[in-house]
């Protein structure tokens, strides 16, 4: 295959795409793995059980739900139509919200793991030291958690690249818009163009390699070594 | 009212903590018990790290806690230091780094207790730059000491900080302890189940049960007693007194300490002349005579003594408690029939004849 005619875009679209999930996931991801790791409160397993949701239910089962929600009438894109005049179901911000429910357990449950290892002895330690609840926070119990941060991070954005069925039933398949390297590649073998289909696979899976050696190879150096 | 005056309840199911106990805001002290007492939780009352809903603390004159107007000052708001059992050094820093959390987070005119100060009193230079996984459990409970008492704090309190160190390394803290309790004029609360590894330090003994304070006063008037209200440990535990090292007989292997105008020979202890030095006297180490030996006798310590106060006699056994005045209190075990024979009244001037000079360390955990 001539590299030139090389289509690069779905390429960029994956990369933007698991950059800003896994960007939410952390805003979103690190209050409930911390409230999670901490909270005594009766609620916790149901929202343990939903958070885990993604892990076991059937991708199409996810996106057809999306779909409606995020649907010119759904309960989510009802609302952001009528403020903004766009769709979110086949666009890039639809993507990005299915990508985020998509991949959440990957991000909570190894922080919720650190949160839960470093446990409350090392925030007392540090409240006993003047440190307010969020100096705590940031300067003893997000250090002590890299590792888990690491490892939240990686999965994150490894799943985000990986997913197929969620993306193709909210996003659609618009080259330029929604479509990503998963779909391309299933489209190239759908036509039959096989050395597309292997520059795509072949380079994703070195990336993913890559990505995966790099973090363990990091993570042995690092200086905090619970358990 | 330089005191502290605390009033916590809790209840965790079993356990329940009910407690109303004012002692003072100056010197050490302790608060013993057995494990599941309680005095982990009255701890952590203190700090704030428990909070009581009917609870009330006041230090000295500023109210930390009253659940009647609802007033809850935050751990990290009360101008204290804990020492926790484990050291709870922070593992992604150094120790310098450790020592620094709280110094940083006070404001500059509170420092009086400079970095210098503490690394020499605590002997932290070697240790400074490394990790705190890399250290003994010794030398972290130390840096725990030592990044407690940079927060230059008012009050420390301190959770067992040698509970989880061998007997040798126990050995190793204490005279950081004792320098701490000299050098520093800082009001400490001791939580504690071994009363050996205190009795160089304590000043104040509260003694805790199921949860409730069954007796609290000046170390000697709580040991003394002769109505012991502990169930937990043995009836008596006789009596600490506070020497000086006079001299060293290194032939004999004894060292002379002064307690008043009176000499007592000990062990011989590595301790410079001039150093002060509790030594416990057991009851039933110490025999009663009506008048200074004529002939020679192979007991070295002999303090002269008042009889205070006879326990009771009604009880089982052949023995009986005697409250003596040595100048402090002690108590003195004897036999009933001794007691008949001697005719022993209070008031009556005897002398106190000592087998053993504990040093406090060497006495069996109970």
């Amino acid at each position: 295959m001539d590299p030139s005619i090389f289509d690069w875009q779905p390429v960029w679209i994956t990369l933007k795409l698991a950059a800003t999930t896994v960007s939410v996931l952390l805003l979103i991801g690190t209050p409930v793995a911390w409230w999670l790791a901490h909270t005594g409160s009766r609620a916790r397993v149901w929202v343990e059980a939903v958070v885990a949701l993604p892990l076991v239910l059937p991708p199409t089962v996810l996106g057809f739900y999306l779909l409606i929600a995020l649907g010119a009438n759904g309960v989510i894109g009802g609302p952001f139509q009528s403020v903004t005049g766009s769709s979110l179901a086949f666009s890039f911000a639809g993507l990005v919200i299915a990508s985020t429910l998509y991949s959440l357990p990957f991000v909570v449950q190894p922080l919720q793991g650190a949160f839960e290892a470093s446990g409350k002895t090392y925030l007392e330690a540090a409240w006993s030291l003047r440190a307010s609840k969020w100096d705590a926070f940031l300067s003893v119990a997000s250090p002590m958690a890299v590792r888990g941060y690491l490892t939240a991070i990686v999965l994150g954005f490894a799943h985000t690249l990986g997913e197929f069925g969620v993306v193709l039933m909210v996003g659609g398949n618009i080259p330029g818009k929604t479509k990503v390297v998963s779909i391309a590649i299933y489209d190239h073998v759908e036509a039959l163009e096989y050395s597309h289909a292997h520059w795509l696979s072949g380079g994703l899976l070195l990336l993913s390699f890559m990505v995966l050696l790099i973090v363990y190879a990091f993570n042995r150096r690092l200086p905090v070594h619970l358990s | 009212m330089n005191t502290i005056l605390s009033r916590f309840q809790i209840e965790y199911k079993p356990f329940r903590l009910d407690i109303e106990l004012e002692f003072p805001n100056e010197g050490v002290t302790v608060i013993f018990g057995r494990s599941g007492s309680g005095k982990t939780t009255l701890l952590r009352c203190l700090a704030g790290l428990e909070r009581s809903s009917t609870g009330y603390l006041r230090f000295g004159d500023q109210v930390w806690q009253d659940e009647s107007q609802n007033k809850f000052v935050p751990v990290h708001n009360r101008p204290i230091g804990m020492v926790f059992q484990d050291a709870r050094l922070f593992p992604h820093l150094t120790v310098r780094s450790n020592l620094n959390y709280g110094y940083r987070r006070i404001p500059p005119e509170h420092r009086k207790i400079t970095f210098e100060q503490v690394v020499e009193l605590m002997g932290l230079r070697p240790l400074l730059d490394r990790r705190p996984q890399r250290l003994s459990g010794g030398e972290q409970q130390r840096v725990a000491i030592g990044r407690a008492l940079l927060t230059n704090p008012q009050l420390l309190l301190m959770d067992e900080p040698l509970a989880s160190l061998d007997a040798q390394r126990k050995q190793e803290i204490l005279p950081f302890l004792i320098r701490l309790r000299q050098e520093m004029k800082l009001p400490i609360v001791y939580v504690t189940h071994s009363l050996n590894e205190v009795l160089q330090l304590v000043d104040y003994l509260v003694l805790l049960e199921k949860g409730r304070n069954v007796a609290s006063g000046p170390a000697n008037a709580v040991m003394s007693r002769l109505d012991w209200p502990g169930k937990d440990w043995p009836s008596t535990f006789g009596a600490i007194l506070t020497t000086t090292v006079a001299d060293h007989e290194t032939e004999f292997g004894l060292t002379r300490v002064q307690y008043r105008d009176q000499s007592l020979y000990i062990p011989e202890q590595p301790l410079a002349v001039g150093s002060p030095l509790r030594v416990h006297l057991l009851a039933q180490d110490i025999s009663i005579a009506l008048g200074k030996p004529e002939t020679p006798t192979s007991v070295l310590n002999t303090l002269p003594a008042t009889v205070l106060e006879i326990g009771p006699t009604d009880t089982p056994g052949s023995s009986v408690d005697l409250k003596l005045d040595v100048g402090e209190p002690i108590l003195a075990t004897i036999t009933r029939k001794s007691l008949a024979h001697l005719q022993l009244k209070p008031g009556m001037r005897v002398y106190a004849n000592v087998k053993a000079v504990k040093m406090v360390h060497e006495i069996e955990e109970y």
